[in-house]
């Protein structure tokens, strides 16, 4: 039975693949071979079949380091998991089914060919799901990182002005973040006026206001004044309806009316040149 | 039956999907930019309290067509604590936990009717709609 179930495999090879391209099919419909191109759905079967093999003959040792490349394979080409695990256990069925037919298969060896197939199928399976969750953890932990390099830099614009654009959704950890980078790079230009520019905050709620209030409070704590610039229309009456009291703030519209303020605020301002 | 879509709230990132999902609804149904961004706010408030409050709940979207008048109806619910003075909640200015107290009272100013359900120890059930005009 151990060499029995390998050699039909790599006999039946083409017959196996066929049957198994037909279950996908009729499962998915003509969807799953729409999306991926006919040559990469004939190799990776063909790999997988082959895997199959070298599962059941090969020393353990070499069957994993092929099992992981395998499923690094299947990953990187961005089919679902569910889509794969569909594949995987069609697999099995189609297999088993092609076996009863030529009758290697009855009912007094099932129990060993279930053996068998228990054997490669859970490395397998947990190989796969395995790959995709460090492969998942490892996108979000990249995301996270990428996140944090947009967040809040403080940008020092003119001397003793500088701006801090915020761009995206405010969560409690990003708030963080924005106290610890303004307090610090205010401290550090020695900054006189800060603008805080939110033209690119989706939502201003009433976190995301107590976080500006905060900040804002703790630049006057060291020196500075903080202005609110880039409230777009929609934003400023959302914020009235929540009746969120901004009145400590200089706010403006826009950020280049917030800068000729902060101009004027550190008695400068800019003028045209004649040129002569 | 309405169409009605939801999502469940457990982290900080699910308020943004469910803010992401309201402000579609929202575009759908044909609202314009402002009241977007009140639906939007309105559902962010909603869900940050189950957050704070319940640690787990849904926010769930509903369209509404009642007689040739659209609207939205936001349903946030949780088996949270419940809410014990629903009176000093409304208050502006009133909160448990050292925030700026504008969310409830904001969020009945923001939509355009607003009720409250809530039973102590059993959970609380917030429904705000705001209509097309």
């Amino acid at each position: 039975m151990y060499r029995k179930v390998p050699q039909f495999v790599e006999t039946h090879l083409e017959e196996i693949i066929d049957s198994w391209k037909a279950r996908m099919k009729d499962e998915h419909g003509e969807k799953f071979f729409h999306i991926m191109p006919e040559e990469v759905i004939e190799r990776t079967s063909r790999d997988f079949t082959e895997l199959v093999v070298s599962s059941l003959t090969e020393e353990s040792g070499q069957y994993e380091e092929k099992l992981h490349n395998f499923s690094e394979r299947i990953v990187r080409l961005g089919w679902s998991i569910s889509l794969v695990m569909k594949a995987i256990e069609n697999f099995a069925d189609t297999l088993y089914d092609l076996l009863r037919k030529a009758e290697i298969l009855d009912d007094s060896n099932v129990a060993e060919y279930f053996d068998i197939l228990n054997n490669w199928i859970k490395p397998l399976r947990q190989e796969v799901v395995e790959m995709y969750s460090r492969t998942w953890e490892r996108t979000v932990n990249l995301q996270k990182i990428a996140l944090q390099e947009l967040s809040a830099s403080l940008i020092p614009v003119f001397d003793k002005i500088s701006v801090m654009p915020l761009v995206g959704t405010i969560d409690t950890e990003r708030a963080k973040l924005i106290m610890e980078n303004l307090l610090d790079g205010v401290v550090r230009h020695r900054a006189e006026v800060v603008l805080l520019d939110i033209t690119g905050v989706p939502v201003v709620d009433t976190m995301v206001a107590h976080h500006i209030i905060q900040a804002a409070d703790a630049v006057r704590l060291v020196g500075a004044r903080c202005m609110l610039v880039g409230i777009r229309p929609e934003i400023a009456q959302t914020i009235v309806a929540l009746g969120i009291s901004l009145e400590d703030f200089t706010t403006t519209s826009t950020l280049q009316r917030g800068m000729q303020e902060a101009l004027a605020l550190t008695n400068r301002k800019i003028m045209e040149v004649d040129e002569q | 039956m309405a169409y009605r879509s939801s999502v469940d709230i457990h982290t900080e990132w699910d308020i943004v999907a469910a803010r992401q999902l309201g402000r579609n609804e929202a575009k759908k149904v044909g609202f314009g930019t402002v009241d977007q961004a009140r639906i939007t706010t309105a559902i962010s408030e909603l869900a940050r309290n189950i957050y704070l409050y319940a640690g787990a709940g849904k926010i769930e979207i509903e369209r509404l067509n009642e007689g040739g008048l659209f609207g939205i109806a936001i349903i946030a619910s949780d088996e949270g604590p419940g809410i014990p003075d629903v009176r000093k909640v409304m208050e502006d200015g009133y909160s448990t936990s050292g925030g700026l107290g504008a969310g409830m009272p904001g969020v009945k100013r923001l939509m355009d009717d607003f009720r409250v359900d809530t039973e102590r120890g059993k959970g609380t059930k917030i429904t705000a709609i705001k209509w097309l005009r």
